[in-house]
């Protein structure tokens, strides 16, 4: 039979999509096992008992300074601004996604615009926005909105004018007006899309996050990996990225699932 | 009444003429059968009635009136694909029209009012057969369910005039001849002119009252850009066919016409 014809039955599906990550795992403890061996003090590839002890320090005993749990109060920091970030973003994109999608003026006013805007370096940015905005919360949320939404807006936009024109125009045969048409027809089709565009926005949201986090900052996931890069602690950084890795990986799962309860027929449409 | 009026239409693509100097009559309540090779202009005549596309020239007449410029509830429309709405259940796409006609805002309708529409679609849902499929979504159905999906969405407006534009054409032909005893039934029962295009002959002459064919006259390689398409045949079939009345020679050819006639 030809390879491309054969198929992993579940368990080997299971074991192959373990495979990598476990090839990772067993480098990683050899990579360490060796330098420890070399030198116990080695602090570039922390053991797993590091990792744990730094794990348990982080998330389960209060800073002596703060008296927060770092990890938690970390972590909360940082889904705040990326969740008002995204949140923002998924607001504009699917309202200007939309009218251009929809409105030939509109198309032509914004397509241009966006498209341009869509180019610009966000980073370049950052400095522009620090000394607009102040060093606060509204800097960073700005530059992942800035970073995420015009990608978000082209692809809903586009989206919505792959949408058959046969729909289009049996909706006019069914007395429908621009806005039924816009509320009816292209909304709840471009919904499921939103909810995908959004996941692959996922990625740079967090490295927008992190590289407004790294540069000023007093709390969040990134603000503290580049805080304690200065003491070289992998066993910290380690932890904390892998959590990061965890969160946007669970969004991730959470939001197709999401998309899949509220828009059955979307799953329904994919073999087509 | 819903009778349509062609005059001297002229449709061209920059310098593409595509259809040259078509006139016809339809007569309220005939069913047109619109036949001709691929590319001959057949489907840009079916949407400039539709309205989804303008005429170079001349007029289209529909009960005297001019059309208008898009299309609107007064002519339905079956497609070959994409006629269904894919986000909303075989009832939902039987209410949809209606729920936009009367709630222009929300374009919802609840309580109430929602459950007497519902009762309308159900009717219409099952004319057209799909009884037991209210909620399932389009992707549920097979090609002839949505076809007779997308028949009862449009019906469900009575439109004075029905457009298919090779509604029939992807289904294999046990569910096309099944479909076409549902059409004549349709033509029968609801006041409406039918104008399908269509590439099989059997059917334009099994569900017809008139076949015409548009064809190129001069259709040489020079020839192809700067002359158009036109009514080259006009055939009425005999004997001929009726909306609502049995044919009189076998009255089951022309499929169930049901006792209260319209």
């Amino acid at each position: 039979m030809r390879w491309i014809n054969s198929h992993p039955g579940n368990g080997s599906r299971l074991a192959l999509a373990l495979l990598p990550f476990i090839l990772l795992v067993v480098a990683y403890m050899i990579g360490s096992a060796e330098r420890l061996a070399e030198n116990p003090n080695d602090k570039l590839l922390p053991g797993f008992a590091a990792l744990g002890e730094a794990i348990s320090r982080m998330a389960f005993v209060a800073d002596v300074r703060t008296g927060d749990y770092l990890l938690w109060s970390d972590t909360i920091a940082s889904l705040q601004r990326l969740s008002a970030g995204l949140g923002i973003a998924t607001a504009i994109a699917l309202l200007l996604g939309l009218v251009i999608g929809i409105l030939p003026f509109a198309r032509a006013l914004l397509s241009p615009f966006v498209a341009a805007i869509a180019m610009v370096p966000p980073l370049a940015l950052l400095p522009i926005l620090f000394i607009v905005m102040g060093l606060g919360e509204a800097s960073k949320i700005a530059l992942i909105v800035i970073g995420v939404a015009p990608i978000m807006i082209r692809d809903l936009a586009l989206k919505a004018l792959e949408l058959p024109r046969e729909m289009i125009v049996k909706a006019e045969t069914l007395s429908a007006s621009s806005w039924q048409i816009a509320l009816r027809v292209v909304l709840p089709q471009i919904l499921p899309r939103l909810i995908t565009t959004l996941r692959l926005q996922l990625g740079p949201a967090w490295l927008f996050l992190i590289a407004a986090e790294a540069i000023s900052s007093d709390s969040g996931l990134g603000y503290r990996i580049f805080l304690v890069r200065r003491y070289l602690s992998m066993d910290v950084i380690f932890p904390y990225v892998l959590w990061i890795t965890l969160l946007a990986v669970a969004t991730d799962i959470l939001l197709d699932r999401l998309r899949i309860a509220v828009f059955p027929w979307s799953e329904l449409e994919k073999g087509k | 009444m819903s009778a349509l009026s062609i005059k001297n239409l002229w449709k061209e693509y920059g310098d593409q003429i595509v259809l040259e100097n078509v006139s016809i009559e339809i007569e309220s309540r005939a069913f047109v059968a619109l036949v001709g090779p691929s590319g001959c202009g057949k489907s840009t005549f079916l949407r400039m009635l539709l309205g989804q596309e303008i005429q170079t020239k001349g007029e289209i007449l529909l009960d005297g009136e001019p059309l208008p410029k898009e299309p609107g509830p007064d002519r339905g429309v079956v497609f070959q694909r994409y006629s269904v709405f894919p986000h909303l259940t075989v009832l939902g796409n039987v209410m949809f029209g209606k729920e936009l006609q009367a709630s222009r805002f929300a374009a919802r309708l609840f309580g109430s009012a929602r459950r007497a529409m519902e009762e309308e679609a159900r009717a219409m849902i099952a004319a057209v057969g799909l009884m037991g499929s209210e909620n399932k979504y389009p992707a549920q159905l097979s090609g002839g369910m949505q076809q007779r999906l997308a028949l009862a969405q449009a019906l469900i407006m009575r439109p004075k005039v029905l457009l298919l534009d090779e509604p029939f054409g992807a289904l294999d032909p046990g569910i096309r001849a099944e479909i076409h005893v549902l059409m004549k039934k349709l033509w029968h029962e609801a006041p409406m002119t039918v104008v399908m295009v269509t590439h099989d002959m059997r059917e334009a002459f099994t569900l017809g009252t008139r076949v015409v064919a548009f064809e190129r006259p001069r259709d040489r390689p020079e020839e192809k850009l700067r002359y158009g398409a036109t009514i080259t045949r006009d055939i009425a079939i005999w004997p001929p066919r009726q909306a609502g009345v049995p044919s009189i020679f076998r009255p089951d050819r022309d499929g169930p016409v049901s006792s209260k006639g319209q």
